[in-house]
C-alpha cells in the first residue's frame, strides 16, 4: 500500500471571535496556504487574513457586457437581415424595443458568470477534500469553526505548526492525510 | 476590529456654531438675494411673470423631492429596524424635518395656479371635454385641499420621528426607538400614496391631457436619487468639519454611494418603462406629451438626461474606489443633485405654452438660487439647535463597526 501524504494540519476553535484571532495570528506567523471554516461569513475576517479583493466583479461584467452585445446583435441581425418583417408599424430595429432583451440578456449572462464564476475561482465542485475525512469537520455548516494549514505550504512543519495551533487556542488539533 | 474590540461613541456630537452659522448666513443670502432678484420678474410682464412661475415649480420640485425621499429614508429606517443607517438617520431626519419649510415655498405655486395649470381657469373644462371629464380631481379647491392634507401628513410623520429621535438624544430612553418603529408601517403606507398624487397633482397636471400611471413611481425614484445624494453631500460637509469623523465612517459613505447607485438605476428603469410603453402604443393621446419634448430642441434635453442621469453615473459610480473616497463620493453625489433637477426641468419647462422651443431663462439661476439657499440655510440651522447625529441610538455603535465593503 503507498504511502499516504500529510495534507497539513486541522484544527478547532471556540467561537467567530477566537478564530479571528487565530486566522490573524497564523497570517504573521507567515502562512500563506491556510484557510478558515465557519458557518457564516465573519465580519473582520477578510482584513484578518488580509485577502485581496473578490475577482468576481470582473467576470461579471465581462459576462453582462457579453449578454448586452448578444442581446443588440441578435435582435438586429435577426431582425433587419436574417428575416426583415415590419410588424406593427415599428422599425426593423430600434433601440427602444430592443431595451428589454438587451437588459434581460445582460442581467443572465451577470448572473451565469457571477455564479459559475464564483465556483470556479473556488474550484467546485470538488467531490473529494482531505478535511471532509476528519471526524466532526461536518459541523463547520452548523456550529463549529476550523482553521487548516497546508503541508504545502513554504512554512509547513509538522511539529512547529502543530505548536502554533495549540499556542493560539486551536483544540483537537489533527493530521490530515490526503 | 469587529468583533474582538467594541467601539464607542466619542465624536463631539454637535457642530461648532461657527461652522453653521457661517453655513447658515451664507445661505441665507444666496437664498434672499435670489429671491429678491426672482421676485422682480413679477412686475415684467405677462410672459415673463408666466416664467417665474415655472421657474419656480422646478426649483421647488428639487427641494420637495430632497425632503420626500428624506423622509422616506428615515420610515424605512425603523420600518426594517436598520442598523448601518443609525448614524446618517439625523441627517434625514434634519431633510424630512424642512417639510413645514416646504410648505411654506409652495405658497408662491399656490399663487401662480392660474400660469401653471391651464386647467384652473373657469372656463377650461366648458371648452375643453377632456379637462371637462376630470374637473371632479382638477379642480383649485381640491387642489388646494390636497396639497393642505399632503403637507399636514408629511410634516406631521416628519416631526414624529424628527422630534422622537432628538429626545432620545437627551433621554436616551431605548423605548422612543420602538415608539418610532411602530408608527412606520402605517407611515410607509401613507407615504406611498400622498407622493404619487403629489406627483399627479404639481407635474403631470401641468399637460392635463395627459397621463401616465408611472408617474408616481417616477416621483419617487427621483426623490431617492436625489435624496440620497444630498445625504452624501450633507455627511461630507459633517465629516469635513472634523466633527463626527469617527462616527460617520468610510462604511457610511460608501454604502451611501451604493445606494444612490442602486435607486439611479431603479430610476433608469422607471423612467424606461414610462417612455418604452409609451411608444410602443403610439397612441396619440399618450405620445404628445413626449414628441412634444423631443421636439423644438427639447430632444437634446432628453440626450442629456439618458447619459447624464444614468449612463455616466452607472460607470463611474460602479467601482467601490470611487464610492469609498471623499472626492468620487461627492462629485457623484453632487453631479445627480444637478441631473435630477434637469430631469425636473425637463418634464416642467415644456408645458409653458409661451416657449417655442428649448431656451433657458436667468429665472431659472434664481429661482432655483433661491429656493435653494433658503432650503439649505434651514436645513443647516437644525444642526445648531440639535446633535448633528442621534448619539444615543441603541443601534449607532453597531452602525459605527458596520463596513460592508
Amino acid at each position: 500500500m503507498a504511502e499516504r501524504r500529510n495534507w497539513g494540519l486541522v484544527a478547532e476553535f471556540e467561537n467567530p471571535a477566537r478564530l479571528l484571532e487565530a486566522a490573524q495570528q497564523v497570517r504573521e506567523a507567515g502562512y500563506q496556504k491556510y484557510e478558515v471554516y465557519s458557518p457564516f461569513p465573519i465580519h473582520g475576517m477578510d482584513n484578518a487574513m488580509q485577502l485581496s479583493g473578490s475577482k468576481v466583479p470582473w467576470i461579471t461584467l465581462c459576462a453582462g457586457l457579453t449578454g448586452l452585445s448578444i442581446g443588440v446583435l441578435l435582435q438586429w441581425w435577426s431582425g433587419t437581415d436574417a428575416y426583415p418583417l415590419v410588424i406593427g408599424g415599428k422599425p426593423l430595429f430600434a433601440w427602444e424595443f430592443g431595451m428589454p432583451v438587451m437588459f434581460e440578456l445582460t442581467i443572465l449572462f451577470s448572473a451565469f458568470g457571477t455564479v459559475f464564476g464564483m465556483f470556479g475561482l473556488n474550484g467546485l465542485p470538488r467531490p473529494y477534500h482531505p478535511l471532509n475525512k476528519v471526524k466532526g469537520f461536518k459541523k463547520a455548516t452548523d456550529d463549529a469553526f476550523f482553521l487548516s494549514i497546508e503541508a504545502a505550504d513554504a512554512h509547513f512543519d509538522l511539529d512547529a505548526s502543530r505548536a502554533l495551533l495549540e499556542k493560539i487556542g486551536g483544540k483537537h488539533v489533527t493530521l490530515v492525510e490526503e | 476590529m469587529a468583533g474582538l474590540h467594541h467601539k464607542s461613541f466619542t465624536d463631539e456630537p454637535r457642530l461648532a456654531p461657527a461652522v453653521v452659522k457661517k453655513a447658515f448666513v451664507t445661505a441665507l443670502a444666496v437664498g434672499g438675494v435670489g429671491l429678491v432678484a426672482s421676485a422682480a420678474a413679477l412686475a415684467m410682464g405677462d410672459e415673463v411673470r408666466r416664467r417665474f412661475f415655472f421657474s419656480y415649480l422646478a426649483a421647488f420640485a428639487l427641494v420637495l423631492t430632497i425632503s420626500l425621499g428624506a423622509l422616506f429614508f428615515t420610515i424605512i429606517h425603523h420600518l426594517t429596524r436598520a442598523t448601518w443607517s443609525a448614524g446618517l438617520r439625523r441627517i434625514a431626519e434634519n431633510f424630512a424635518g424642512l417639510m413645514p419649510v416646504v410648505a411654506v415655498l409652495f405658497v408662491p405655486v399656490v399663487l401662480g395656479i392660474h400660469e401653471l395649470y391651464h386647467w384652473s381657469h373657469e372656463a377650461a373644462p366648458l371648452h375643453d371635454p377632456i379637462i371637462g371629464h376630470k374637473a371632479s380631481y382638477l379642480n383649485t379647491g381640491f387642489f388646494i385641499g390636497r396639497a393642505v392634507f399632503f403637507f399636514v401628513l408629511w410634516s406631521a410623520i416628519a416631526l414624529f420621528f424628527r422630534r422622537n429621535s432628538v429626545k432620545q438624544d437627551e433621554t436616551g430612553d431605548t423605548s422612543l426607538t420602538f415608539k418610532m418603529r411602530k408608527l412606520a408601517p402605517v407611515s410607509t403606507l401613507a407615504f406611498a400614496l400622498s407622493v404619487s398624487f403629489a406627483g399627479f397633482d404639481w407635474m403631470m397636471s401641468l399637460d392635463p391631457h395627459w397621463f401616465s400611471t408611472m408617474f408616481g413611481v417616477w416621483t419617487f425614484a427621483g426623490s431617492m436619487v436625489v435624496c440620497m445624494a444630498s445625504l452624501g453631500l450633507a455627511a461630507l460637509w459633517l465629516t469635513k468639519n472634523g466633527a463626527l469623523t469617527h462616527t460617520i465612517t468610510t462604511g457610511n459613505l460608501h454604502d451611501i454611494g451604493k445606494l444612490m447607485f442602486g435607486f439611479i438605476v431603479f430610476w433608469a428603469y422607471i423612467s424606461f418603462c414610462q417612455y418604452f410603453l409609451i411608444w410602443y402604443a403610439n397612441i396619440p393621446e399618450e405620445t404628445a406629451f413626449y414628441l412634444h419634448r423631443l421636439e423644438h430642441g427639447w430632444g437634446s434635453m432628453f440626450k442629456l438626461i439618458v447619459v447624464g442621469h444614468f449612463a455616466l453615473p452607472f460607470w463611474f459610480l460602479m467601482s467601490r474606489h470611487v464610492k469609498r473616497k471623499r472626492i468620487g463620493l461627492g462629485l457623484g453625489a453632487g453631479w445627480m443633485v444637478l441631473m435630477h433637477y434637469v430631469d425636473l426641468y425637463y418634464v416642467i419647462m415644456p408645458s409653458n405654452p409661451d416657449l417655442h422651443g428649448m431656451t433657458f431663462h436667468w429665472l431659472d439661476l434664481t429661482t432655483l438660487l433661491g429656493v435653494g439657499g433658503i432650503y439649505v440655510a434651514f436645513f443647516v440651522r437644525q444642526f445648531g439647535r440639535d446633535a448633528a447625529v442621534a448619539h444615543r441610538d441603541p443601534q449607532l455603535v453597531a452602525s459605527m463597526e458596520y463596513d460592508n465593503a
